[in-house]
């Protein structure tokens, strides 16, 4: 069985070998060495026997071939409704046809089928609300990426990102001491304009613990700094972990199912270790699928639930408005027109469609509905790790434009993006197309606005 | 002939399709994994129930859902043709005057005019269904010769039924065809994709567990199917 030295069925699990990867520039090695990788097709047949169980297979079985799905899917409506870009097509011609010849499949067939799974779906689930059977292709789509990724027929920043998983319980290569670094640093940083502000690392029986997107410490702190305002400002009493930080999950993506187990572990060890008594994550889509949905599954708690409840960033700030934590001063509530970004992991997939309405009902005036929305949203086009992966740019570009489409039609020039995939969606979709709008997190919005008690404020403060 | 037909084949057709799908739904119940397909069927089971319900009542009111609703026209051939195939056969006088004599049971019936008529919606639409195969190109890239065969196999014993029931020359022959074309449905149920009769059930009963106990049914109000 000939596999290549960067392109293999092994996953990454030394440093050596995900500097290796890196070294090799945007995969040329690696997608050559893709080239000459054979299938082991014993091996991926006895994954399916194991693993597609009645529910995948009566999917495949009983699709009635009805295109019902076809316009749900945003691919198909970005790409001028060609017909291969339907849902049921897509997964009848990868997974379906792996199935029918029993795993005896080629090289060139399963990059065809990595192609497909990767820039052909991005795993946000909306063909399955439009299915008469609620046949879901993003559930079955994540189920074969797992099947690629096992064949090592996985985007080259897939492995990358399932690799720095396995080493650093990150999707970056931040170690626990550049994370608590970061912290320190970001609050030595603001503690001037913030007297009194903290970031406590590690304390037990906190109320709240934080976790967050390694993008954050990577290549915005300061969000990191935001969050602890936010939470000085609210009175809270909270920590983040030095260990078991990281919510997001590219090993999700890259469907590397153990390494999923192995990242959630690690935060669901520090939630048993603090004993905080709850869990709330930034503003991330996937991160929470992962970790407060998904995760508990991959770990193998049997009460589908995380150790302690988890909660998304966006119930915390409702609950804080609402609950009057945090006041907003309302006359600098938002004039312009704004619109929401419902994402895909936790609106359609976690039911939080209202707590987004209620918070915008407190800090917009003009708010606008995007068509369709809240569990019928389109995909920002960025989900599934698409955004990430170079060999796809321009699949991904061309289905921003449904999203695009989407924004111009309500006439906003904000849109509240509190996920960090629909941000650069939107942030990417603007580089290319010059809408003129701008889009933001939930946090910087809310420190614009938030009334400072009297005695958080500066010595010298006004 | 007849009496064999309607006689020990009608039986033995009944049997296969009943133990059929009986053992489809424990073959599918038993193929559930709460760990693969993550979803605590056990635990949280009122939640499971609940969004089960609703997951399986939308959709067979028509206009019900979304999905439904953006697609009105296949909706509207989708109930024409499914009220036909289901109601027809199980109301129609001549099915109970039979059963009656044979089984010694009966439902209530309709009048033949009515059943006429449902008949006549069926083929129609089976008409229409075949054209949208062909004329949509997003439905034909899916299309398949199997996708057809289930489709005659379903329509078969209408069209069939009508002939007969008209009285057209050789009224024994389209009388005792129409019998095994009713017959070759049923046991076609459980082995084809006509499972979905009650795959139909499972599937989305499945599917509203996913989202009553992990996709949100325990946070906001229920999947707006
Ligand atoms: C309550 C029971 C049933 C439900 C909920 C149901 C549901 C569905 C659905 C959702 C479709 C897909 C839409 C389409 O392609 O038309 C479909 C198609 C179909 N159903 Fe059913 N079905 C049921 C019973 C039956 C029965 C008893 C038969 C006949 C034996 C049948 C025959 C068909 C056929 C032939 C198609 C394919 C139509 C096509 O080619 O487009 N169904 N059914
Ligand atoms: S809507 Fe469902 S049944 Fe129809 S083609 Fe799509 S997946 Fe198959
Ligand atoms: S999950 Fe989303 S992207 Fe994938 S096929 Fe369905 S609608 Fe398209």
């Amino acid at each position: 069985m000939a596999e290549g030295i960067l392109c293999n069925r092994k996953p990454v699990n030394t440093k050596e070998d995900l500097l290796a990867l890196l070294a090799d520039k945007s995969g040329k090695q690696y997608y050559e060495e893709m080239n000459h990788l054979h299938v082991d097709s014993a091996a991926l047949w006895a994954t399916i026997q194991k693993s597609l169980k009645s529910r995948l297979r009566t999917w495949l079985e009983i699709c009635a071939h009805c295109g019902l799905c076809a316009d749900s899917c945003f691919y198909y409506l970005a790409n001028n409704k060609d017909p291969k870009q339907v849902p049921s097509y897509k997964i009848q011609s990868t997974l379906g046809e792996i199935v029918r010849r029993k795993g005896d499949v080629d090289n060139a067939f399963m990059q065809m089928v990595m192609d497909t799974a990767w820039s052909k779906c991005t795993c946000c689930n909306r063909c399955g609300s439009f299915c008469p059977f609620g046949i879901d292709m993003g559930v079955m789509f994540g189920y074969l990426r797992g099947l690629c990724f096992s064949q090592g027929f996985v985007p080259w920043e897939m492995k990358i990102g399932s690799g720095m998983h396995r080493i650093y319980r990150a999707q970056m290569d931040i170690t626990s001491e550049d994370w608590v670094d970061t912290c320190t640093w970001m609050c030595e940083e603001n503690e001037e304009d913030w007297p009194g502000l903290e970031i406590p690392v590690d304390k037990e029986n906190a109320d709240i613990l934080y976790t967050v997107n390694a993008r954050e410490p990577k290549h915005y702190p300061e969000d990191i700094a935001q969050a602890a305002i936010l939470f000085h400002l609210a009175g809270e009493n909270w920590t983040v972990p030095s260990v078991g930080w990281e919510e997001t999950s590219l090993t999700m993506f890259a469907g590397d199912w153990e390494g999923c187990r192995l990242q959630v572990q690690e935060v669901y060890n520090a939630m048993e270790r603090l004993k905080p008594k709850r869990m709330i994550g930034t503003e991330c889509g996937h991160a929470y699928r992962a970790t407060v949905l998904e995760g508990p599954y991959w770990a193998g708690l049997k009460t589908g639930k995380t150790p302690v409840e988890s909660i998304h960033y966006i119930e915390w700030v409702a609950e804080a408005l609402r609950t009057g934590k945090l006041k907003l001063d309302p006359s600098k509530k938002l004039k312009m027109p704004v619109t929401y970004q419902d994402s895909c992991n936790y609106i359609r997939n976690a039911g939080l469609a209202d707590t987004a309405r209620e918070i915008m009902s407190y800090i917009a005036e003009d708010f606008r509905e995007m068509t369709p929305c809240r569990e019928h949203n389109f995909c920002c086009g960025g989900g599934g790790g698409l955004n990430g992966i170079g060999r796809y740019r321009e699949q991904r570009n061309v289905g921003l434009k449904v999203k695009r489409d989407q924004i111009i039609a309500t006439g906003a020039k904000l849109v509240v993006s509190p996920c960090h995939n629909c941000w650069d969606a939107i942030r990417d979709m603007e580089e290319i197309f010059h809408i003129g709008i701008k889009w933001s997190f939930l946090k910087p919005i809310l420190l614009k606005m938030v009334i400072v008690p009297d005695h958080l404020k500066p010595e010298n403060g006004e | 002939m007849y009496q064999f037909v309607t006689g020990p084949l009608a039986w033995l057709s009944f049997g296969i399709f009943l133990v059929g799908i009986i053992v489809r739904v424990v073959l599918y119940i038993k193929g559930l994994d709460w760990k693969l397909d993550r979803v605590t069927y056990t635990v949280n089971v009122s939640y499971g129930i609940k969004g089960a319900i609703r997951s399986i009542f939308f959709w067979l009111i028509p206009f019900g859902t979304r999905g439904w609703r953006t697609n009105p026209g296949f909706t509207i051939l989708f109930f024409i043709f499914h009220t036909g195939l289901l109601f027809t056969p199980l109301f129609l006088a001549a099915h109970n005057i039979l059963l009656k004599e044979r089984w010694g049971i009966s439902l209530w019936t309709i009048p033949d005019f009515a059943a006429d008529l449902l008949t006549i919606f069926v083929i129609v639409s089976a008409v229409i269904i075949i054209l949208r195969r062909i004329a949509l190109p997003e439905v034909r890239i899916l299309t398949t010769a199997y996708d057809l065969l289930v489709l005659l196999i379903a329509t078969a014993p209408f069209i069939t039924g009508f002939i007969a029931y008209h009285q057209a020359p050789g009224y024994q022959f389209w009388l005792i065809t129409h019998i095994l074309c009713g017959e070759i449905m049923l046991v076609s149920i459980p082995f084809t994709k006509l499972s979905h009769f009650i795959l139909f059930f499972m599937s989305r009963a499945q599917i509203g567990m996913d989202f009553g106990i992990k996709r949100g049914g325990m946070k906001g109000k229920g999947f707006a199917w």
